[in-house]
């Protein structure tokens, strides 16, 4: 019994003593990355985490950067606040890199903002809230479109459409009440009434309550703002009960993932959502299509899975700081500096054009419209 | 009560001496969560080891004082040092208003009602959206200041959250070794013969679960100006648990327990890091590991070991 | 407010419900056999699920047949969490024995997501999901199996508590240990049964709610938190009160998202609990007891 005891001590301390100490190499720049690798975000996280991974080693092969290599250090936050301010912490006094990627949500890119400002090291975070530039902050970045996009790119049709009408139906964590904020406050500018707002918790299992009220209020279109599984539910329990109303969802779930999980039920149903769910199908002519194609190729190709655009948030993160050190920035300030100088970049999420008053630096065209059709992706005209 | 405060001195001599030690690295930000959790397992610890009553639900308290305080002083401008003790007699007030009723159940029925109570401050955190900014949470919440001394980074603040936990634990300590905690143990060991004994069980018990939730809404308090950003998920269901298991672990009505059963808790996933993916099985693993052979928590556990590895030895040597 | 509006809430709570029911029977059953409350039965919900579907992809069997593969497998985890952690323990103090089954939940799902992946993953519904309408409100074929089996399953549970040499030797474990053992019934054995008993209804619980809900590495946790609060308004029962706490929990939350806000529903359930507790201290179906010193 003692020693059975006694051995599982020492399995410790040697788990414990073996936790990997990173050295930088010679000359090595080194950047790290905070993300949600488990958890409830960890939908996001992990493609982001494989993204940026997959880009470093990349850009190590093709010779670093100006010879130096490029190192990422990365933390699993979990999707929790307190522990992504901890880590972020750790990144800058431990690990002392020039720069942070990340966090996955907004609720954690919030905790972390503070850190980053008092320590002034530029973060480019890949969660969509739009508190997190706007009001601009010195040193905080991101790559991730804003809601305010992704709503306006509905609202745009719906007006198109003359359809007035609108049912939300948010989930009620970070995601789901950004949306819903943006939902609300952009409807009046197209001419839209929101006639009911519910929302369900991120865990349950069946929607049909919130529809079946919804049914009562007959309204002309549904927008379910939510993750998976949540929204996949939904369309299942739409389906149940033989709802008519056109469903929109949001970005949040625009992945093959989504139809997978929602089978027939997703047909007909339309989103907003990043180019690279639909890469192939581009017009030779759009300026993103060459680094789309090639992400896709290269996430197939390493992680055996299709790359989506919460990887691609990563990959611009990462190529945006490569850019800030082509151009000779070293130091924190002079990464964010450079920083806010790209123009032009045309990444995975959108066209990127950074300047001191706008550190979102994406437009409207980084969203297309996609409907379900046969179990595929097709561009709304 | 002399042993015990040269015990307590050493203790916070101790604490007070690391920053020495660990100044300006990142260790020192981890220590300014273990005062936090020492103070919240210090808050259930009365509860739960010395009145044997559980909660599932104190991590509702540790929000509520977080938010209050986080809401007066960020959106109304208030002094933390006026928030503080607002939110705590708030908090208080509540607990005391709802320990009739719920501390009137018992074994799991207890542990249900206290589940659920945490669960409804949860959702009100999520749902009130105006006052907390709902899921994507409330921030510029404010640093706490002395005149023009701001508590605003790391090496300071583990001096304000110490001097709280120290103040906690020498307060808890005399506590427990007056009368109340006579009359506590009493109440743990047999309620029936503690009323007969003259004490009132009931109101006794409901006094110990409003100063549990008072001492965990400072903690909230000390925990919001020192992130300056909280939002609901850190208020879970999933944080009552993990405080439960910290005074568990730490040892069932030992305050030196409390802290560390908290210390082990939070260090822990530091250490595990090195572990990516496997860190939560290790985690997991570790928690039955620990029960299975240190049933009497740390604070037991670990001095028995070491009297068992000096018979063993001393037995070779005769 | 229409007729068929409410059929439709009544109808989705009593479907959700079900599955609230078979969670919290699995949680009864342990403690009154042992007086733990599991938390890791959550787990054994999804190890039902995530196994299913193991068993359909990866080893390509037809549906009929990875089913019982599945509640075998799941069952198998069940014997071998109370060989490993429970039986071993030195002080099985009430306490130690919740934070013991909430390291192995943890343990659980972290092997789980390990071996799976965090993805969510979907299996096809057992008979087609042509809506049926039931006068004006619609359900789903798979609803009528959950309804069908949780029927059974309590049916059966029914028939061996009552009816069977060990079925009976466990009630009589339930009401009293140290008697149980006096009359010489082996109370561990009793033990490990309530365990196998419970891991194979969660399991159970976990496949039949897949093609509607999906299923994931970490479903257990809510599902279980649910299962529980059914149980505790049941009373704690391995019967009849139990599964009315799962539906009446079901149906309190349909109602409560369909009539008064779903930002709420999970909190107006609650606090509804709350209040049968604390007029009703003894449970909602308890006896006022006289307590012994």
């Amino acid at each position: 019994m003692k020693k059975r005891f006694v051995v599982a001590c020492c399995l410790l301390c040697i788990s414990l003593l073996s936790a990997p100490v990173s050295f930088a190499a010679a000359g090595a720049i080194r950047i790290g990355g905070l993300f949600a690798v488990t958890g409830p975000a960890a939908f996001l996280g992990e493609p982001e985490r494989n993204s940026a991974k997959m880009v470093v080693d990349e850009i190590n092969a093709a010779g670093g950067i100006k010879g130096r290599k490029l190192e990422l250090v990365t933390y699993d936050t979990a999707g929790d606040a307190t522990k992504a301010v901890q880590l972020a912490t750790k990144l800058i006094r431990d690990d002392k890199v020039v720069a942070i990627i990340g966090p996955s949500t907004t609720g954690e890119s919030m905790a972390v903002i503070p850190v980053a400002e008092k320590e002034q090291i530029p973060l480019i975070s890949c969660s969509a809230g739009i508190k997190i530039t706007d009001p601009l902050k010195k040193w905080i970045f991101k790559t991730a479109q804003n809601d305010t996009l992704a709503v306006g790119r509905i609202f745009e049709q719906l007006q198109k459409q003359k359809l007035t009408k609108v049912s939300i139906l948010t989930v009620s964590d970070g995601f789901g009440s950004s949306g819903r904020e943006q939902l609300k406050a952009q409807a009046a500018t197209f001419g839209i009434a929101i006639v009911s707002d519910d929302t369900y918790s991120p865990k349950d299992t069946d929607m049909t309550s919130q529809l079946t009220k919804i049914r009562g209020i007959k309204p002309d279109v549904i927008i379910c703002w939510g993750t998976n599984p949540g929204p996949a539910v939904i369309a299942k329990n739409a389906k149940q009960l033989g709802l008519k109303i056109p469903l929109y969802m949001s970005h949040g779930v625009s992945s093959k993932k989504f139809i997978d999980l929602a089978g027939d039920a997703a047909e007909g149903i339309r989103l907003p959502s990043g180019k690279v769910l639909v890469a192939d199908v581009l017009p030779a002519s759009d300026p993103q299509k060459k680094s789309l194609l090639a992400f896709v190729k290269d996430y197939q190709n390493h992680f055996k899975t299709e790359g989506d655009h919460f990887g691609g948030h990563a990959w611009d993160a990462v190529m945006l700081l490569k850019g800030a050190f082509e151009n000779g920035a070293n130091t924190p300030a002079a990464v964010r500096d450079q920083l806010e100088k790209t123009k032009q970049f045309h990444g995975i999420g959108g066209t990127f054009n950074y300047s001191s008053h706008d550190h979102a630096g994406l437009g409207k065209e980084a969203f297309v419209l996609v409907e379900v059709k046969n179990k595929d992706w097709v561009i709304v005209k | 009560m002399n042993r015990d405060l040269i015990k307590f001195l050493a203790f916070a001599t101790l604490i007070l001496a690391t920053p020495q030690v660990l100044s300006g690295s990142y260790l020192m930000n981890v220590l300014l969560f273990v005062g936090i959790h020492t103070m919240l397992a210090i808050g259930l610890n009365l509860l739960l080891g010395y009145a044997g009553q559980i909660s599932l639900g104190h991590a509702g308290f540790f929000g509520l004082g977080a938010y209050l305080s986080g809401i007066l002083t960020a959106t109304y401008g208030w002094n933390p040092w006026l928030a503080m003790p607002l939110a705590a007699s708030v908090v208080g007030g509540l607990a005391f208003l709802i320990g009739f009723p719920i501390l009137k159940l018992k074994g799991h029925y207890l542990a249900m009602a206290t589940l659920g109570m945490g669960i409804i401050m949860y959702i009100i955190f999520n749902e009130t959206i105006g006052l907390t900014g709902g899921p994507s949470g409330l921030s510029g919440i404010p640093a706490i200041s002395i005149g023009s001394l701001a508590f605003d980074s790391d090496q300071k603040n583990f001096y304000l959250i110490w001097s709280f936990t120290l103040g906690m634990t020498l307060l808890t300590l005399n506590l427990t070794n007056s009368r109340i905690g006579r009359a506590l143990r009493a109440v743990h060991d047999s309620e029936v013969a503690a009323q007969v004994l003259g004490i009132n069980a009931r109101l006794l018990k409901v006094q110990i679960f409003a100063l549990s939730a008072v001492i965990s809404s400072i903690a909230g308090t000390l925990y919001a100006h020192t992130m300056t950003f909280i939002s609901p998920t850190s208020f879970g269901f999933n944080f009552s648990v993990e405080l439960l298991t910290m005074v568990v672990i730490g040892g069932l009505g030992s305050i030196y327990g409390s802290f560390l059963g908290a210390a082990l808790l939070t260090l822990l996933p530091e250490f595990l890091r090195g572990a990516q993916d496997y860190d939560i099985i290790i985690y997991g693993a570790l928690l039955m590991v620990m029960v299975k052979y240190m049933p009497g928590g740390l604070v037991r556990g670990v001095p028995d070991l070491f009297r068992k590895l000096l018979k063993k030895r001393g037995a070779r040597h005769a | 407010m229409q007729f068929d509006q409410l059929l439709q809430y009544l109808l989705s709570g009593l479907s959700t419900g079900a599955i609230y029911a078979l969670i919290g029977i699995g949680f009864s059953i342990i403690y009154n056999a042992t007086g733990i409350i599991n938390f890791a039965q959550g787990e054994f919900v999804m190890l039902g699920g995530m196994l299913t579907l193991l068993f359909l992809e990866t080893c390509k069997l037809p549906l009929w047949a990875a089913i019982p593969c599945a509640i075998s497998v799941a069952t198998a985890s069940g014997i071998l969490f109370e060989r490993l952690a429970i039986r071993p323990l030195r002080q099985p103090t009430p306490i130690n024995l919740v934070i013991i089954t909430i390291g192995g939940s943890i343990l659980i799902r972290g092997l789980s997501m390990l071996l799976w992946g965090k993805d969510t993953h979907a299996i096809p519904p057992f008979s087609g999901e042509e809506p049926i309408a039931v006068g004006g409100a619609t359900i789903l074929p798979q609803h009528l199996w959950i309804l069908g089996i949780t029927l059974l399953i309590i049916a059966a549970n029914k028939f061996f508590f009552y009816y069977t040499v060990s079925g009976k030797a466990m009630r009589a474990c339930a009401y009293n240990r140290r008697a149980a053992g006096l009359v010489g019934i082996d109370v561990r054995r009793m033990v490990l049964f309530s365990f196998i008993i419970s891991s194979a209804m969660g399991s159970v619980a976990g496949i039949i709610v897949a093609p509607l809900t999906m299923t994931a590495y970490d479903v257990g946790v809510m599902l279980g938190l649910k299962g529980f609060c059914a149980a505790i308004i049941g009373g704690m029962s391995s019967g009849g009160a139990t599964v009315v706490g799962g539906l009446v929990l079901g149906v309190l939350e349909s109602l409560g998202a369909g009539l008064i806000s779903s930002g709420y529903k999970d909190a107006i359930a609650f606090i509804i609990l709350l209040l049968i507790l604390f007029i009703r201290p003894q449970g909602l179906f308890g006896k006022a007891q006289s307590e012994r010193v």
